[in-house]
């Protein structure tokens, strides 16, 4: 076991902290950061409940090690809402639309639609159900989910001209 | 303007969707060391010896636990619980690690406690166990055979027990048919798959336990600590955070969990331990093993005369809760139809394989695919349209109670309460236009795509009793909340519980809060399964809330000196009628607050106390019913079959539900949605695989299928309310309803689709390879060779 200095920033602010090389970046915003909104699911990069961004891009915090994000930026669900409490219009629209029941998987969703929508953003449903097929529900079938996700595409449109 | 019915946002869902639910993972406690399980690589074996030196020497390992060195702060070796009708043999029932015998690969054997999860699964890994192989039974059918080697060395037989079920004279039903069809089905086992697995955190200060656990049945747990543990009632409170799904597995307590309360117990520590994925593959519970030999007797036009035949069920290793699962199955059998006589032998074996209870549907299913596929069959055989042969055989709703001549198992009648099957059957069938489909089959099939249509029926019992609790306490401030021994495990029970509270005190369902699973603040409670808690502790609440309601009301009336009668609950304050205000003195206050009568009712030292009055603007209620709430569905689904790769697409799903009246829509249409999902993962994705020596081959997600939103297609609902008139609420459970009839739906439609190749679905699930044998034997068939 060999600690290692990492700087990062999580949800824009920085973090500086020694962690151990095997530690997954999962257990390290969970337990070293008490950022308990990113969830593990399955721990071998199947079920996306721990999907988080890393510089914008979707990751598996259950198959990253915390060290590997040294220099980095990384975003988890707690840094969408704004911090007036506003709602993300990804989270709004998975309220209005029903899109969780347990919402243990709903992080996970949240995280991988907010690169997906970045990208796409008027997505069909079929492409929203391809976005999703990285993150499983065991809940809702995800058809509420897709509605949440086309009605955000939908408010993120009318947010940003 | 009343909140019932209405499908108002759920008040669950801000912290869940901005990371501030609190799941049992996220509790943090000062101090807390790890657990970490050793379990059985074996099936089948006896265990000659551990030795544990390494592992205990490691840095940050505090202990390593075996069955030895919990039992003195136990009460006793076996686990309770298994055993309510004390028929089965006593060694069925688990002990929380192993004893010197283990009976299905992932049994715990040794628990590690260490300082972090990292160390702990470091340390288990250096445990040395010296195995002795025993013949394993992987096949529940060869395993009930004389020549079997046993599942466990104390038990002889493994077929552990068997009955009869049934009423009326089948001999003569079926010497008298017409026709008599016989087949064989069987389903597979999966698993309950929550994404949140299962976790338990045990706090200990000076000699008490908070217990921190993803759960389902928080009562239950706290009951049987109590008592394993030797604890005054006061030491131990169990606390059920969110929980991320349940599904079934969550209503057992596991030998892991006692296991580890033993080890704080022991080390005057808190411990906590987290379910793995890996784990829940080998040791959460499975269902849905199930072999069935059937015969229907019909009259010459497809009207029943009898069913008979023999249901085996696999039981897996242990018994982790009574046997009631081939019970529900044996007796829900006929599903909407009458059958007038009726015989079943219903026989449960042992198998060296993960403990069998109920995974959402709960032994439902099972019995739907075979009744289902069985009208199928007799609609072919006599050349009668699918729809049709039900139709001859529903219950009309002038039966309404419908009473079969069998009893549940609390040894209540079984009397279906309400529904108007066929009129649900007509309206979906109308909908998809079943009558339609021959021509769309047909011009598709010019177009070389093999397509069809299925249909099937449900009926569930919901709402299983005897009871369940319901408090409704207004603090001093005004706020109103509800404490019940439900649990919410992500259906949207607090806002639905919220509602029907709400509606009586004139306030939004946000206005209550609602606390689910908490021992330290509601005393009683069974929990969350048998699709119960909406008609068990919603009405609970009910009735709690226009108790606490008619107190405010009354000691409101005194203090303004007007009837109660005169009196209404608007916004929190309890306000003299419009119409009454006329006649009253204006100068005297018109309304009193909530929080005011609060204060009141907690009463003052030295101070009269209001007349006639509990102490207390609260109410608790236990709603207690023996009779199930019958629910009812039907669903209609059109399937592709590629018959070159054995794929099945499905086109159009479309499910028409009775859960009775509706407190909110969406939540519902919710609940019906994921039990769509988990049916068709159960029709043509999930199987737990074994091989023939019971070792486990699907452990990871990698290898078992659980469907994504590429492999579900929207689904099109629809909802019919007959109300329970068994129940204040006429309320009917919806959480399982939504799985039963699926499979049997998808097998009808891909028997429909593949009808050139003479295909036949009686195993599920149904999967390419399986489905490409059929057609190429059918191929084989149809070509003159």
């Amino acid at each position: 076991m060999t600690l290692h200095n990492i700087k990062l920033t999580v949800n824009g602010l920085p973090v500086e902290a020694a962690v151990d090389d095997r530690l997954t970046l999962a257990d390290f915003l969970r337990h070293q950061l008490n950022l308990t909104g990113t969830h593990i699911g399955c721990e071998h990069g199947v079920c996306g409940a721990c999907t988080i961004l890393v510089d914008n891009v979707s990751a598996r915090s259950c198959l990253m090690l915390a060290v590997q994000t040294d220099g980095l930026a990384v975003r988890t669900v707690e840094g969408l809402q704004a911090t007036d409490g506003t709602l993300h219009p990804l989270q709004a629209a998975f309220r209005d639309n029903h899109g969780l029941q347990c919402g243990y998987c709903t992080p996970g969703m949240l995280m991988t639609l907010v690169e997906f929508l970045g990208e796409n953003p008027q997505p069909s449903a079929a492409d929203v159900r391809e976005a999703i097929s990285g993150n499983l529900c065991r809940c809702t079938g995800y058809q509420r989910i897709v509605e949440s996700a086309l009605d955000a595409a939908k408010r993120l449109n009318e947010q940003e001209p | 303007m009343s909140v019932m019915g209405k499908s108002v946002r759920r008040i669950e869902d801000v912290p869940l969707i901005t990371g501030k639910g609190r799941f049992v993972d996220d509790v943090r406690a000062p101090g807390v060391l790890h657990g970490a399980f050793l379990r059985s690589s074996q099936a089948h074996a006896k265990i000659q010896r551990i030795d544990a030196t390494a592992a205990k020497a490691m840095p940050g390992v505090h202990a390593v636990l075996l069955l030895d060195d919990i039992l003195p702060v136990m009460t006793r070796r076996r686990m309770m619980g298994g055993n309510r009708s004390g028929k089965l043999p006593e060694t069925l029932i688990p002990t929380a690690l192993a004893e010197d015998e283990v009976c299905f690969a992932g049994q715990p054997i040794a628990l590690v406690i260490a300082d972090s999860r990292y160390l702990a699964e470091d340390a288990a890994e250096r445990i040395e166990v010296d195995y002795e192989p025993l013949p394993a039974v992987s096949d529940c059918r060869r395993g009930i055979g004389e020549s079997s080697p046993s599942v466990q060395t104390a038990i002889k037989s493994n077929l552990i027990t068997s009955y009869d079920v049934g009423y009326g004279d089948v001999e003569a039903a079926f010497k008298n048919a017409t026709h008599v069809f016989g087949d064989t089905f069987s389903q597979h086992r999966g698993g309950g798959h929550s994404i949140e697995g299962r976790g338990m955190l045990v706090e200990y200060s000076s000699g008490s336990f908070t217990v921190w656990a993803s759960t389902q049945k928080p009562h239950d747990l706290y009951q049987m600590l109590v008592d394993l543990l030797e604890l005054d009632e006061n030491q131990l409170r169990v606390i059920t955070p969110d929980v991320g799904g349940g599904f079934g597995p969550k209503l057992i307590v596991y030998p892991e969990d006692i296991a580890l309360a033993a080890a704080a117990k022991l080390l005057k520590r808190s411990v906590k331990w987290t379910e793995d994925r890996r784990e829940h593959f080998l040791g959460a519970i499975q269902e849905r093993d199930q072999y069935w030999t059937m015969e229907i007797a019909t009259d010459s036009e497809g009207l029943i005369l009898g069913l008979r035949g023999k249901l085996l069920h696999d039981l897996g290793a242990y018994a982790y809760q009574d046997v009631n699962l081939p019970y529900n199955s044996a007796t829900s059998v006929s599903g909407p139809y009458i059958v007038p006589a009726y015989a079943m032998t219903v026989e449960v074996g042992l198998t060296n394989k993960v403990p069998v209870s109920s995974v959402r549907g709960a032994g439902y299913p099972q019995p739907a695919f075979v009744m289902e596929r069985l009208m199928d069959r007799i609609a072919r055989e006599l050349g009668l349209d699918r729809a049709e042969v039900r139709r001859r055989n529903i219950i009309p709703v002038d039966q309404m109670p419908y009473e079969k001549p069998l009893k549940a198992r609390s040894g209540a009648a079984i009397v279906y309460d309400s529904g108007d099957y066929l009129a649900c059957q007509a309206e979906i069938l109308a909908v998809a236009d079943w009558d339609g489909f021959p021509a769309r089959q047909a011009a598709a099939r010019k177009d070389g795509r093999y397509i069809g249509i299925g249909m099937a029926n449900a009926v569930k019992g919901t709402g299983r009793g005897p009871f369940e609790s319901g408090m409704v306490r207004i603090s001093a401030s005004g706020r109103i909340s509800i404490y019940t021994g439900a649990t919410a495990m992500g259906q949207g029970l607090a806002t639905a519980l919220a509602q029907i509270c709400a509606d009586q005190f004139g306030v939004e369902a946000d206005d209550v809060t609602v606390v689910a699973g908490d021992t330290a603040m509601i005393p009683l409670g069974l929990g969350g399964f048998a699709s119960r808690q909406l008609v068990t502790a919603g009405s609970s609440v009910l009735l709690a809330s226009r108790a606490t309601a008619t107190k405010a009301k009354t000691l409101a009336g005194h203090i303004l000196g007007v009837a109660a009668e005169d009196l209404e609950i608007v916004q929190g304050d309890v306000k003299i009628i419009a119409a009454k205000q006329l006649v009253v003195d204006k100068k005297k206050p018109q309304s009193i607050s909530l929080g005011e009568l609060s204060r009141i009712l907690r009463g003052a030292p030295g101070y009269a106390f209001p007349e006639g009055l509990e102490p207390g603007l609260e109410a608790t209620f236990h709603f207690r019913t023996d009779a199930l709430a019958y629910a009812n569905a039907t669903h209609v689904v059109e399937v592709e079959v590629d018959p070159e790769i054995g794929e099945v697409k499905i086109l159009r799903y479309i499910a028409l539900q009775d859960s009775g009246r509706l407190i909110n829509p969406v939540i519902v249409d919710g609940q019906v949605h994921g039990g769509i999902a988990h049916g068709i993962s159960n029709a043509l994705f999930e199987w737990m695989g074994y091989d023939e020596n019971a070792q486990p081959v699907t452990t990871t997600f990698a290898e078992y299928l659980l469907p994504t939103a590429m492999e579900i297609p929207p689904f099109e609902t629809l909802y019919k309310e007959s109300p329970s008139p068994i129940n204040p609420l006429g309320v009917k459970g919806a959480g399982e309803v939504g799985t039963i009839p699926v499979t049997a739906a998808i097998a009808s439609a891909i028997e429909d689709a593949l009808t050139p190749f003479g295909v036949r679905v009686l195993h599920a699930p149904i999967n390419p390879e399986q489905l490409l044998e059929m057609i190429e034997e059918g191929s084989k068939k149809q070509r003159p060779s």
